[in-house]
């Protein structure tokens, strides 16, 4: 396939065309902002018919063999796909365990059985995945999960419990660590990653409430669960080594996703734009020197994350810490977005006070409820606190 | 979506680097070390010039005086994205040596010299002899005017302050006003007496600025620039001094951190390298990640710099600041950080920390410091 850049350009504006007549009307109710804020059977629906749309469109795993039902094409098709829509502001493509993490997963290291089995239903979000990796007492210590998988004849009883299991309640499949050999002399030989079915007898989700007042996420329970032997993915005792990988593609440290397109961005000009609509001392908030100094700032650190991302594709300018950039793109994004949101709730005034169900909400709330939101993400996938601990240890190499 | 905005949205984040980039950047790196490693910075601390002219005649041989001159000046003709690997080798082995001030003299020439005054001065430059700039009237690098005057008779009165190596410099660009307007105008070594050059006592023991009286020297009219443009030229040269200058401190920021992560690698405490502690580890990746950012800033701008072919505009006065800005907190932080962490020997003079910390406070005054730079960029930006 051409990537040439006349080639690209014109499919870019072939993307950008189809988006302007194919994105949905508001449908009247919040639409989720992130992957993670999928609450209500609405937004199921409406998140569902839209992602079947782009695929159908031929928009999504652009970039996964087709006989798995994939496009075929170069990376840099879906590339181009994802940043028309975040260009577009379109509503978020929901399957993101699924498209982004297990997808690719299964495809560098699944049998030609699992990828025949799963990869499609990915796509057509028939199939609808979630993630059972942290427990409620071990979240950043991964390595110490204790949900047991014992092998009995041709399945496996699983019991303990996951947590923050985003599309819990809505989930086909679950990418699951579990304990396969508690005696092992490191914690992590003794772990093994099953591609397990979520309607099974024994297993259970409870929803969790979250900051926001909103409901998203769940916790599973395993309850003398079986399931096939089947679905262990590997062999025993493959499991940190698999969910080491799947953390990669979810840090998007690795790339192969059948799209990254996730996240409503927010960004810099978002906030310019309610700077100009905000009135302090009389004036628009835009002409305050001390918050046009703060924008600036922002916008500097913005175009840095921009600028590593390009710079990560020249390994001539990566010498001294070569892993530095690729490690670092989820922390300072994340933290990024983060120190934004809670400015710009800031900024608001009096109406900083109100929330998403307040009509006076400074643009339905939509800064508040991004800000608290955030914290999915800077806790999410290895808190900020613990990619600092990976940075230090793997791209400044000081000790553990 | 129109083109014209694609194109637009593009320029926001190019970046390139060409193989003859990769081949300058390592052949700098090579060189700066060997003729800069920290013995040879420390015994260059109180010599009065500052570098060592051995040194320097290395570099003019390698032929990087003329790299962004024209080869009709017996230069290599290639632009600022060139120079930028070099500088930031010289940074990150606190090189010593005039490169920065000869090659921004080399730029004004460039911009603002009739082709007989570039055919007078250029090749001179190519060849190594020292020129620098005499642009601060005092402290104030936003300052848009200067009280220096060259009379209609062509008599300078005033001095000049930050003079960079003008002990050894043999060409002093001057800033001044004639007859009404800003213009610049060239002076030469000979033309001052040995008492109108008094060394600044500077922060950073690396670098060599003087103040310069410049009353009473007369001048031919041939040595006033041509360009008539000045005020346009000298925002040029500003931009193209805060590069170069971020440049040199992301050099340096790399070495700091270099310094500071093999501390805390040796270093033990409670029966503990003291790298194994957060409270040392979470702070030195914030170095790390502004130094990155910096890095990228500054080759965004090298990159714009080559596609424009030298012309500044909008966007690469945006990367230009963006660079000096973000190069400035990153060497700050750092400097400050590497002193912190080798605890009482970071107090201590002999502690290399030291000279990080003031590269940091001298280098982030030179060309505008970052309040400087974002309080310029927010109209360009937010406008």
């Amino acid at each position: 396939m051409n990537t040439d850049p006349d080639t690209l350009a014109a499919f870019r504006q072939e993307v950008s065309a189809w988006l302007e007549d194919n994105i949905p009307e508001n449908p009247g109710f919040l639409l989720p902002l992130t992957f993670m804020e999928v609450g209500t059977d609405e937004q199921l629906a409406f998140l569902v018919a839209w992602q079947r749309k782009v695929y159908e469109a031929g928009y999504l795993g652009m970039s996964w063999p087709q006989e798995y039902g994939g496009g075929g094409m170069p990376p840099a098709y879906q590339d181009i796909v994802d940043e028309e829509l975040a260009k577009h502001k379109a509503p978020i493509i929901f399957n993101s365990i699924g498209l982004g993490w297990a997808g690719p997963l299964i495809l560098e290291m699944g049998t030609e059985a699992e990828k025949q089995k799963y990869l499609k239903g990915i796509l057509t979000a028939e199939d609808i995945w979630c993630q059972g990796f942290s427990e409620p007492d071990h979240g950043s210590d991964l390595g110490n999960a204790q949900t047991r998988a014992v092998r009995d004849g041709e399945e496996y009883v699983i019991n303990g419990s996951k947590i923050w299991t985003t599309h819990g309640p809505y989930s086909k499949y679950m990418i699951l660590l579990a304990r396969t050999n508690p005696e092992t002399k490191s914690k992590y030989a003794g772990l093994s990653f099953f591609l397990s079915p979520m309607q099974a007898p024994g297993i259970s989700t409870s929803p969790i409430q979250k900051i926001t007042g909103e409901y998203g996420f769940a916790q599973t329970f395993f309850d003398d669960a079986r399931i096939s032997a089947d679905c262990l993915m590997g062999e025993e005792g493959d499991g940190w080594k698999l969910a080491m990988r799947t953390l990669e593609y979810e840090r998007s440290v690795e790339g192969g996703q059948a799209t990254n397109y996730k996240i409503t961005s927010i960004t810099s000009a978002d906030l310019i734009e309610t700077c100009r609509s905000i009135q302090r001392d009389g004036k628009p908030l835009l002409e305050d020197p001390v918050v046009q100094d703060q924008l600036v700032q922002f916008m500097m650190e913005e175009r840095n994350l921009l600028l590593n991302q390009k710079r990560g594709d020249l390994p001539d300018l990566c010498t001294d810490y070569p892993l530095s950039l690729m490690l670092s793109g989820k922390l300072e994004a994340t933290e990024l977005f983060r120190r934004m949101r809670q400015y710009a709730v800031s900024l608001q005034g009096a109406k900083g006070g109100l929330y998403i169900h307040d009509d006076d909400a400074l643009s339905g709330g939509i800064w508040q409820h991004a800000y608290f939101n955030n914290f999915s993400a800077t806790i999410g996938g290895g808190t900020s606190q613990v990619q600092n601990n990976i940075i230090a240890e793997h791209a400044l190499g000081l000790p553990k | 979506m129109s083109l014209g905005q694609v194109a637009k949205n593009l320029n926001a984040d190019s970046m390139c680097f060409s193989e003859e980039q990769k081949m300058i950047m390592e052949s700098s790196r090579s060189f700066c070390q060997d003729t800069s490693s920290i013995e040879q910075v420390r015994q260059l601390l109180e010599s009065p010039q500052g570098y060592d002219d051995n040194v320097w005649q290395q570099l003019v041989a390698l032929g990087w005086t003329g790299i962004a001159i024209p080869e009709s000046f017996g230069g290599s003709e290639l632009g600022i994205e060139a120079v930028v690997p070099i500088v930031e080798s010289m940074g990150r082995s606190l090189s010593a040596t005039p490169f920065i001030p000869c090659t921004l003299a080399a730029q004004v020439i460039l911009r603002a010299a009739s082709p007989e005054q570039q055919q007078r001065w250029l090749p001179r430059m190519v060849e190594g002899q020292i020129a620098t700039l005499a642009l601060l009237d005092n402290e104030d690098w936003g300052a848009t005017d200067t009280s220096h005057q060259l009379s209609d008779e062509l008599v300078l009165t005033g001095e000049k302050w930050f003079v960079d190596d003008a002990a050894s410099a043999e060409l002093f660009i001057i800033l001044t006003q004639y007859q009404g307007s800003a213009r610049f105008v060239v002076v030469e070594r000979n033309q001052l007496s040995e008492s109108a050059i008094q060394a600044h006592a500077l922060i950073d023991e690396t670098k060599r600025s003087a103040k310069v009286d410049f009353t009473g020297v007369t001048v031919p009219a041939d040595a006033i620039l041509a360009a008539e443009k000045t005020q346009e030229i000298l925002g040029d040269i500003k931009l193209i001094g805060a590069l170069l200058t971020a440049a040199e401190a992301v050099g340096a920021t790399s070495s700091c951190l270099n310094l500071i992560v093999e501390y805390l690698n040796t270093r033990k405490q409670f029966g503990k390298l003291i790298g194994s502690y957060q409270a040392l580890k979470h702070p030195s990746v914030d170095i790390l990640n502004k130094l990155e950012g910096a890095r990228s800033q500054v080759y965004h701008a090298a990159t714009l710099f080559e596609d424009s072919k030298g012309k500044i505009e909008r966007d690469l006065e945006i990367a230009c600041r963006m660079a000096k800005a973000s190069a400035n907190d990153a060497l700050l932080y750092a400097g400050d950080r590497a002193v912190q962490f080798h605890g009482g020997m970071g107090f201590t003079y002999e502690c290399d920390a030291q000279l990080y910390i003031r590269r940091a406070q001298w280098s982030q005054q030179q060309f505008g410091d970052s309040a400087h730079h974002r309080k310029r960029l927010a109209p360009l930006l937010l406008g």
